[in-house]
């Protein structure tokens, strides 16, 4: 049975190279790193592919690689959270439709030992600030993503540019959120995540959710549909019979349902948008 | 389960295409650079060692920008597919292999090489007999270039996108679970790729066994 599978993959990605995209339709998903690692994709896309028959190949890379992805004509479609780089994006004639699919909040988490004294509060940017005047350290994605925008406009309320002055407690790791929370995790530092990887990530060590509830800390996903006049490549048709999906009721209900550990990650949001 | 055997699959695929894809060029090529002498091949061999420490990361980002909708192989709608990650470690490997078959071949050349032409062959029928003649380094090369493709993830990541079902290997794997913080699952993952390379160069070298006496006396 297993050799049996296995055999199955070895000749199928055989296969896959002697013909090169595989014949049965698919179109390329450029995500967030978020709904990836969060384990929402792989939960609802084999719904979606039942009915359709349509594959999503998720390449997950963080919204400014994404949309950058999307530009350079190498994505059929987009599954993004940073509402100003998508604005951009669409500015420049790059996308057709823009609809939210769902919302969740950003946390900022830190050692449970709390050296900045932010635990339990609400206000991110005060939070911020206490960090900063702390000297506590805190790790920064640095990656051009959804989250470190947000968290770039969050310095930016705080009228402070730690990354810019170079400060010795702000490590900017260039990565993804997997790896700035196992990085926070080691450093004992403060860091701002999307709630989704947060509940679903494994190695939080003496790290907790130290501010929650601002609501300057919504995060907001939005499917974006190509322009076919700069995009004629791409596989528009099927690209929109997932995205019509995804605000159907049917995948509202698919992404609704979604748990980890009995905890909803994602409030479907596609009938009103946050 | 089934995605860790569609896992292992992609990569032992994937690695083994690139690796046979590599040989093809570089055995008669690691040859032909020790029988011929023409302009530009001290160049060549200098560039195949030196391509040993070929980043990865940057023949990821050279062979994405080609392939690319809006690169000029765009039209062949290769990237993010397990062939794209084939080229990838073919580049990687080729390199390898070609110093290695270069090397074994220079010196059975100077032994055999005049007796070989006296013999009536040309340097071009003198290659598969240098080839033959050095058979044990050939296993040597080409294990050499197997382990740079199947312990890789910088490139296979960039070209491949490391796409669930796809064009996930073992190492973009591994580079998942961390980031989703699960260690142990990606360390039972790590000891499993070292386990299947142990295991197949185990095998090859099981299957020529034969060739390892035969060509030892060339060392």
């Amino acid at each position: 049975m297993i050799e049996i599978r296995f055999l199955r993959a070895l000749v199928g990605a055989v296969m896959a190279l002697l013909s090169g995209p595989a014949a049965a339709e698919s179109i390329v998903l450029a995500s967030t790193t978020s709904v990836e690692s969060s384990g929402l994709l792989a939960n609802i896309l084999p719904q979606f592919t039942a009915k359709t028959g349509i594959t999503v190949h998720v390449v997950a890379q963080g919204t400014g690689k994404a949309l950058d992805t999307a530009r350079r004509g190498d994505a059929d479609i987009l599954l993004v959270h940073d509402p100003e780089a998508e604005a951009q994006f669409m500015d420049e004639g790059h996308g057709r439709t823009r609809r939210q699919i769902a919302w969740n909040d950003f946390v900022i988490v830190g050692p449970a030992a709390d050296p900045a004294h932010v635990r339990g509060g609400k206000d991110s940017v005060a939070a911020l600030k206490a960090i900063a005047s702390a000297g506590a350290p805190f790790v920064s994605r640095g990656d051009n993503s959804g989250t470190h925008a947000t968290e770039l406009r969050l310095w930016k309320i705080a009228r402070q540019d730690p990354g810019t002055a170079r400060e010795k407690w702000y490590r900017d790791i260039g990565g993804g959120m997997g790896q700035a929370l196992n990085a926070a995790s080691a450093m004992d530092a403060y860091t701002l995540t999307d709630r989704g990887t947060w509940l679903s990530f494994n190695n939080k060590g003496s790290l907790v959710i130290a501010v929650e509830g601002d609501p300057r800390l919504v995060n907001r996903y939005d499917v974006i549909e190509l322009e076919p006049q700069k995009h004629a490549g791409a596989k528009l048709g099927p690209a929109k019979i997932f995205a019509d999906w995804l605000v159907s009721p049917e995948g509202q209900q698919a992404i609704g349902a979604y748990q980890v550990n009995g905890e909803k990650l994602f409030n479907p949001s596609a009938d009103a948008p946050k | 389960m089934g995605d860790f055997l569609g896992i292992v699959g992609v990569s032992i695929g994937v690695s083994l295409a690139a690796t046979a894809i590599a040989a093809a060029i570089s055995l008669p090529l690691g040859a032909a650079l020790a029988i011929f002498s023409f302009r530009g091949r001290r160049l060549l061999v200098i560039l195949a060692n030196a391509f040993f420490g070929l980043p990865p990361v940057v023949v990821g980002l050279v062979l994405y920008l080609a392939l690319s909708r809006s690169g000029p192989f765009g039209f062949l709608e290769l990237l993010y597919t397990p062939a794209a990650m084939v080229i990838a470690q073919a580049i990687l490997a080729a390199p390898i292999m070609t110093a290695l078959v270069h090397r074994a071949s220079e010196r059975a050349w100077a032994r055999y090489g005049d007796e070989l032409i006296s013999d009536g062959a040309s340097r071009v029928q003198a290659i598969p007999q240098i080839l033959h003649i050095i058979r044990a380094d050939l296993l040597t090369a080409v294990l050499a270039g197997f382990g740079r493709t199947i312990s890789e993830v910088g490139a296979v990541i960039l070209v491949g996108g490391n796409i669930r079902g796809l064009t996930r290997t073992m190492t973009t794997a591994i580079a998942l679970q961390t980031s989703q913080g699960e260690l142990s699952l990606a360390l039972a993952l790590g000891a499993v790729l070292i386990g299947i390379s142990i295991s197949i160069s185990a095998t090859v070298f099981a299957l020529a066994g034969g060739a390892r006496t035969a060509g030892s006396d060339e060392a």
